[in-house]
């Protein structure tokens, strides 16, 4: 069809974000690394056996701040998780700036100071930027993107391709948080909660991690847009696997089940940003859960599920009856159903 | 948040499974009429805990599913419209219309904009006084009533630029439909909660006394929805059949008085098309005559064209209950959420999109 059009769906990490990228980005850029799809691109140095691990993001979200969070804060801990996630220790940072004409300095510079800090908790600097100034309406007030690199110490290799049968899934925390207290703001729904979004840099959980657990760690994400959901399916399918998660096991915070039993909307989907994934090898399991739960990020961690025999790609749900259906990825962004 | 484990608690649903293990002698098909029950069916994962004796069909309470082409072609239409703005829910955004879906048309510029209720798009109306802001109301009776009350507010206010497009439709006529078609053989319907929280468990009294088919009102939570199966198993056993209202923490017997008189004060009932089923006398709410210039088919003189239906999409026979999605050969292969064909894939009622995103009829699931 000549006549398609970038829909707003086509941004919400479900399956036509996908349809995207492999149709038009995988095709016209694809190589070996960039196939790989990781959360960032790890490439080898010339000189130790280390790799450099690079990503790059960008943040538009709506409204510029929330409780929990603002995009300033996002735009850090985003590409620090990104790093972490793959096993690197993150290092630098780049921050570009697309500005709406109009936008007030103090909004701005609220904005900067959240990078700041975020940058100094997460031990990454800035170190390089770019700005530039959009004619009123064309910029929702500012976008921001960062890109970062970080080293990933040789020998260790975290991918999807490393699960294996029996493995253990955890999860540091409750899911939905942050896609739920963005949505109840937004939308200005007048139902209120205590509910702030979990945006969080994660390299010093995960680095704990990593320490406790080494080799025995196979794979982590961060579940970021798509929620959980997103995140299991993504490793089914990259890593030719099938998941089965535990519905009774996975935590949710009662206003967010709450919110979502009124909108009709599932907290599995819904964005984190303080959130990841491990998989684990079955013995190291229980450390895995003693250590993030020692970490004040992880205080609500859990053993959500295995790796298990099953059809390559699949991620099934065990519900609270007992039942076990299939865990699937949405189109596109959850929308609210009419009675 | 208490307040619905209760209604989930595994044990008790374990104790229920029992008890209808026990009582079923003989094979029953029942048909759960609303959409969200199909749903939620298939999310706990209901269907595979209950005895081979109890089979469960989806029926055509699924209000965007049952929106007629043609209908949905009018809203295209008020797209059209210089200095509209179309608000709908959002179940409504994805579903394919004559040319696309209305997320498409608002790729490409038209204005429309996604609502968690009515009063959202009142308060669009006074916020921008120099545009017509159309309301989609798509939906049965559980969402006619806050339609007709954001109507009426919208006349207390005299505000001169909100319009409603109604396409509302009754529950009643649909089941009605079904039955005297005699296409399929029901032993008994569990009964949308929702919907008789408005009309009254006692509306559906013409499953026993005209049909001499059994119905339980249901909620929407396992426990719910196994207190009505085993409902309606007691009845078809004993032959004795008679509405029984299982969702009296929000259900009564004559339903909510306040909802109908907003409802009849602002519609009238009249014909209304159906996907599936064709045009159905008596089937449809109107908006009166005296509130015609609040009726987007007046103002804006929409003209009603016929469409035929995606060719190969069975939405219709799944919405009658003579098919399951897995029947239609274009289901997840044609037909998949990403590229639905029919609006049963899409909507979050609708049948096919149950089976497909909880993998129902996949044997490895």
């Amino acid at each position: 069809m000549s006549d398609e059009r970038i829909l707003l769906a086509h941004g919400s990490g479900g399956q036509l974000s996908h349809e995207l990228v492999s149709r038009v980005f995988l095709g016209r850029f694809g190589n070996d690394t960039l196939n790989a799809l990781g959360d960032s691109a790890l490439l080898d140095l010339p000189n130790d056996g280390s790799r450099l691990a690079l990503t790059t993001d960008s943040f538009v979200v709506s409204p510029l701040f929330f409780r929990g969070g603002s995009i300033g804060k996002l735009a850090i801990c985003g590409t620090v998780n990104d790093l972490a996630v793959a096993g690197a220790k993150p290092l630098y940072l780049s921050a570009g700036f697309i500005l709406e004409e109009g936008l007030p300095y103090e909004v701005l510079e609220r904005v900067v100071d959240d990078m700041a800090r975020m940058a100094a908790q997460s031990g990454v600097q800035i170190v390089t930027g770019d700005t530039k100034v959009v004619n009123h309406g064309a910029a929702d007030g500012l976008f921001i993107n960062t890109a970062g690199v970080g080293i990933v110490p040789l020998g260790r290799e975290l991918s999807p391709q490393r699960l294996r049968v029996g493995d253990v899934l955890l999860i540091n925390g409750t899911v939905g948080d942050h896609g739920i207290a963005v949505m109840l703001e937004r939308e200005n729904l007048g139902l209120r909660s205590e509910l702030a979004s979990d945006c969080a840099p994660l390299n010093g959980l995960i680095a704990e991690v990593l320490e406790a657990c080494g080799d025995a760690v196979h794979c982590m994400r961060d579940a970021t847009r798509g929620g959980l959901v997103a995140t299991l399916n993504e490793w089914a399918e990259s890593g030719a696997c099938c998941l089965q998660v535990e519905e009774t096991a996975i935590p949710v915070r009662e206003d967010v089940r709450a919110a979502c039993e009124l909108l009709g909307l599932s907290p599995y989907y819904a964005a984190n940003e303080g959130k990841v994934v491990i998989a684990v090898a079955p013995e190291a399991a229980d450390a895995a859960l003693r250590t993030i739960q020692a970490h004040e990020l992880g205080r609500n961690a859990a053993i959500i599920g295995q790796v298990v025999e099953g059809k390559a790609g699949r991620v099934l749900l065990r519900t609270s009856l007992g039942a076990r259906r299939l865990l699937d990825m949405i189109v596109g962004d959850q929308l609210p159903r009419i009675c | 948040m208490k307040y619905i484990d209760e209604f989930r608690d595994p044990a008790a649903a374990r104790v229920l499974l029992a008890q209808i293990q026990t009582i079923s002698t003989r094979p029953v098909q029942f048909m759960e009429f609303c959409g969200g029950h199909t749903h939620a069916i298939f999310e706990f994962g209901l269907r595979q805990m209950l005895p081979e004796t109890v089979r469960l069909s989806s029926g055509p309470g699924c209000p965007v599913c049952v929106t007629s082409m043609s209908d949905l072609a009018l809203a295209f239409d008020l797209l059209e419209q210089s200095g509209v703005i179309l608000t709908t829910f959002g179940d409504m955004m994805r579903v394919p219309g004559p040319n696309g879906s209305l997320l498409e048309a608002r790729s490409r510029g038209a204005d429309v904009r996604m609502v968690y209720s009515p009063l959202d798009a009142l308060s669009l109306a006074r916020e921008t006084p120099d545009r017509e802001v159309v309301f989609l109301g798509v939906g049965f009776e559980t969402t006619a009533p806050t339609v007709a009350a954001t109507l009426l507010q919208a006349e207390a206010e005299a505000l001169p630029n909100f319009y409603v497009l109604s396409l509302h439709k009754l529950t009643i006529a649909a089941i009605r439909a079904i039955l005297a078609a005699g296409e399929v053989t029901l032993d008994g319907v569990i009964g949308p909660g929702h919907v008789a929280a408005i009309i009254g468990a006692d509306a559906w009294g013409l499953l026993p006394d005209e049909y001499g088919i059994p119905c339980a009102i249901s909620g929407f939570e396992p426990l719910d929805m196994l207190r009505a199966i085993k409902s309606l198993v007691e009845m078809a056993e004993e032959g004795a059949p008679a509405v029984i209202n299982t969702y009296g923490r929000v259900v009564s017997a004559e339903g909510n008085r306040h909802a109908q008189q907003a409802m009849s004060r602002v519609f009238t009932v009249g014909s209304a098309d159906w996907r599936g089923f064709g045009t159905l006398p008596d089937s449809g709410l109107h908006i009166r005559r005296e509130y015609a210039h609040r009726d987007a088919r007046v103002v804006f003189a929409l003209k009603a064209r016929t469409f035929v239906e995606p060719k190969g999409c069975r939405c219709g026979d799944v919405l009658r209950g003579t098919a399951t999605p897995l029947d239609c050969a274009l289901f997840g292969r044609a037909c998949t959420p990403a590229s639905p064909v029919g609006p049963c894939m899409v909507s979050s009622e609708g049948a096919c999109s149950a089976y497909y995103q909880y993998g129902a009829g996949d044997n490895d699931v």
